[in-house]
């Protein structure tokens, strides 16, 4: 029998690594509210987290700086996001095509490169200490561990994470103020509903839209940077292994919105930290528990919200389509 | 003094250019890794057609790249962006394994491979049917569901593969050998039969198949009043509307039939080559038929010779691995990103120049 406690343990435990997966969702998914609330499909959420976390890789094992890793990310991620503008902004190329262009080429070039750079099959070697984001105990920490249900829950849950995990908890408020409560955010979302209604106010729709992808690219970096400099201690190819079109699910299934859209997010987390824990775990009455299954559930979920079977997801209303001044 | 671009630019000279670009970026790409780029092209020349079997290899490629470019194009036709290929070829392929497994012990070769074709095409356009409806009746954004169906179609093979179909005692999920009456005739073993030695190579019969469908595609959509509705709805929804045509129709239909051209990779994979059942035999195909399909402007002919280049680029680049230190096959998947960056994304990058350039001329032209 499982007590009470020892099922708190496991809740809290769960919960951890929910956040810890949760975190570079929640990056990526704020990543592409920008865009997608500009108006500017993002499938390339994928591609820009993967050449963040190689980048991040590269520079941090090079330097032995995690920061410069960071930075690095961040720079090669939003290049990206300026080459999907430059496609479908300026030439007003398709949106899609230019994302599954820039998911295909990082996918190929983070593995030459890797190859190039460091010859170990596409791999960077392991980082040195200084060149990953530590876990940061929060004070009290272990000493607040003897403590039941509060103090597990501070010491497992809020302490112990590095600090990208805090930025990515940060980027939810941040960026609901910023799309709610500046100009830049009003004419954000208008320029994603009405774009000619942008125009004929004077202010030009092309900057904005540049602006928007700004903070995707940055954002994405981060997350990229999560994953190779914080979460593990090198890159690995394909490392981001469809996170990118999760976060991309998870904004669609929070509408477009900052709170909801990290709800979302730690959904999906909490369920992949469900599906690593039930790993080989039978249970009673169906068997050996279907792993790929519950990992299949985010994308099914997506499927049936999109269907408009349990609410309705409604996007920005010019989202996709490329903006042509009256001539 | 003429306002558009003559044909042959905009279909041939514009085309041509985005693709030199893409592999000129591809060049630079090499030259930055510090190898030449020329003798990686040579060596990807020399391994696609070079040595003996290579150009059977290439072709086999080319097989799976064809069925993968059409499905993309028959769905692009109709305005839909299906980039659900790889899925419906897994799936495809899942109806290919079940139908010559569950069958290759009861009924003649002869019949199972008809029925094991039969059934691909059906599991591909069933898993293609799904985000199609949901596209036509519910509104949900085709392009986002057939992403989703893509990881759906994954978890599945897998659960399947693990639980299911692995053969008893067997580590690695993969099914039993099928008999081999089921299995596709090799072009070597048929070649040899005429006394014409060639050597050995995966391609199979079913590169017949893709010729089929090719002309399948070409007589469906410019031929057919079906392929007319797919046409007009691709152009103009509302237009279509007005012309009698039902758009959610045409989507469903266009789509069923992607699916089902997705669905056939698993002929040549599965009867054709592995004979049995496992995981990941897609490795990408329904992906390059993304590139196949924007490279080849979504016609048939376009879409072999684009097939041919890609298959030639897969073959070729399993030669790179052994020739070089620093650049490995992966470089192929660089150029497919750049191939759809470029005649995809920013396929009219060009243009307003070049009818900039092309009105100058025909006006010098003129006051000559």
């Amino acid at each position: 029998m499982v007590d009470l406690a020892e099922f708190w343990l496991l809740f809290v435990l769960t919960l951890d690594a929910t956040i810890r997966v949760a975190a570079p969702l929640i990056l990526c998914a704020m990543a592409g509210l920008f865009s997608e609330r500009s108006g500017v499909v993002d499938i390339g959420l994928e591609g820009k987290m993967l050449a963040g976390a190689f980048a991040a890789a590269a520079v941090a094992y090079v330097t032995g700086n995690a920061w410069l890793g960071l930075l690095a990310a961040m720079a090669v991620s939003t290049a990206l996001a300026l080459l999907h503008g430059f496609a479908c902004i300026t030439h007003r190329g398709d949106q899609v095509v230019s994302g599954v262009a820039i998911n295909v080429l990082v996918a190929g070039l983070t593995i030459v490169l890797g190859i190039a750079w460091f010859s170990q099959g596409g791999q960077t070697p392991p980082l040195p200490q200084g060149g990953r984001f530590q876990s940061i105990a929060w004070p009290f920490a272990a000493e607040m561990q003897a403590v039941p249900v509060l103090g597990q829950f501070y010491a497992e849950v809020l302490s112990g994470h590095n600090i990208l995990v805090y930025v990515a908890l940060a980027s939810v408020p941040f960026t609901w103020w910023l799309v709610y409560r500046t100009r830049f955010g009003l004419r954000l979302r208008a320029v994603g509903e009405s774009p000619s209604a942008v125009d004929t106010a004077g202010i030009s729709v092309t900057f904005l839209r540049y602006r928007a992808l700004l903070f995707t690219g940055a954002l994405c970096g981060i997350a990229g940077a999560y994953l190779s400099t914080a979460q593990s201690a090198a890159f690995v190819r394909d490392m981001t292994a469809g996170k990118g079109y999760i976060a991309l699910a998870a904004l669609i299934f929070g509408k477009w919105r900052p709170v909801p859209a990290l709800m979302a997010c730690l959904l999906f987390g909490f369920l992949d930290a469900v599906a690593t824990r039930l790993q080989g775990v039978e249970i009673p009455g169906i068997g050996q528990a279907p792993v790929a299954l519950i990992q299949a559930l985010p994308y099914a979920l997506t499927v049936i919200l999109l269907a408009g079977f349990i609410g309705k997801a409604i996007a920005p209303k010019a989202i996709g389509v490329p903006y042509v001044k009256e001539r | 003094m003429s306002r558009e671009l003559p044909a042959w630019i905009d279909i041939g000279v514009l085309p041509a250019l985005n693709i030199l670009m893409a592999f000129v970026v591809a060049g630079l790409i090499v030259l930055i890794v510090g190898e030449n780029p020329l003798e990686a092209l040579d060596v990807l020349v020399a391994g696609a057609f070079g040595y003996p079997g290579s150009l059977g290899y290439t072709l086999y490629y080319t097989t799976n790249l064809i069925f993968t470019g059409l499905a993309v194009a028959v769905a692009h036709h109709a305005g839909l962006f299906n980039i659900g290929g790889e899925g419906q070829a897994y799936i495809g392929g899942l109806g290919v394994g079940i139908a010559a497994l569950s069958l290759d012990t009861v009924l003649p070769g002869w019949l199972v491979i008809p029925i094991a074709g039969l059934a691909g095409g059906l599991f591909g356009a069933a898993w293609a049917f799904i985000p199609a409806w949901l596209q036509a009746h519910r509104g949900s954004h085709i392009v986002i569901t057939t992403i989703m169906f893509n990881f759906l179609a994954a978890a599945l093979m897998v659960h399947l593969m693990v639980n299911v179909v692995i053969e008893p005692g067997q580590m690695s999920p993969q099914s039993r050998e099928m008999a081999e009456a089921v299995w596709l005739p090799f072009v070597h073993d048929i070649l040899g039969g005429f006394g014409i030695e060639v050597a050995p190579s995966p391609l199979n019969v079913s590169i017949f198949w893709a010729g089929l469908a090719c002309i399948f595609v070409w007589l469906l959509i410019w031929r057919t009043r079906w392929g007319y509705a797919i046409r007009t709805v691709g152009r103009n929804e509302k237009a279509a509307v007005y012309a009698g045509i039902d758009p959610k129709r045409v989507i469903v239909v266009s789509m069923v039939i992607s699916g089902a051209l997705a669905g056939f990779v698993g002929l040549n994979e599965l009867l054709g080559v592995h004979h049995r059942l496992l995981l990941n035999f897609t490795a990408g195909y329904g992906f390059t038929g993304i590139a196949v399909a924007l490279m080849g402007r979504s016609h048939p002919v376009g879409i072999v010779l684009a097939s041919l280049l890609f298959g030639a680029l897969y073959q070729g680049g399993t030669e790179l691995d052994f020739e070089f230190q620093t650049i490995t096959r992966d470089l192929v998947v660089v150029i497919q990103g750049l191939v759809i960056l470029f005649s995809g994304a920013l396929a009219f990058m060009l243009h307003p120049t070049a009818l900039k350039l092309w009105r100058g001329w025909t006006a010098r032209r003129e006051a000559a």
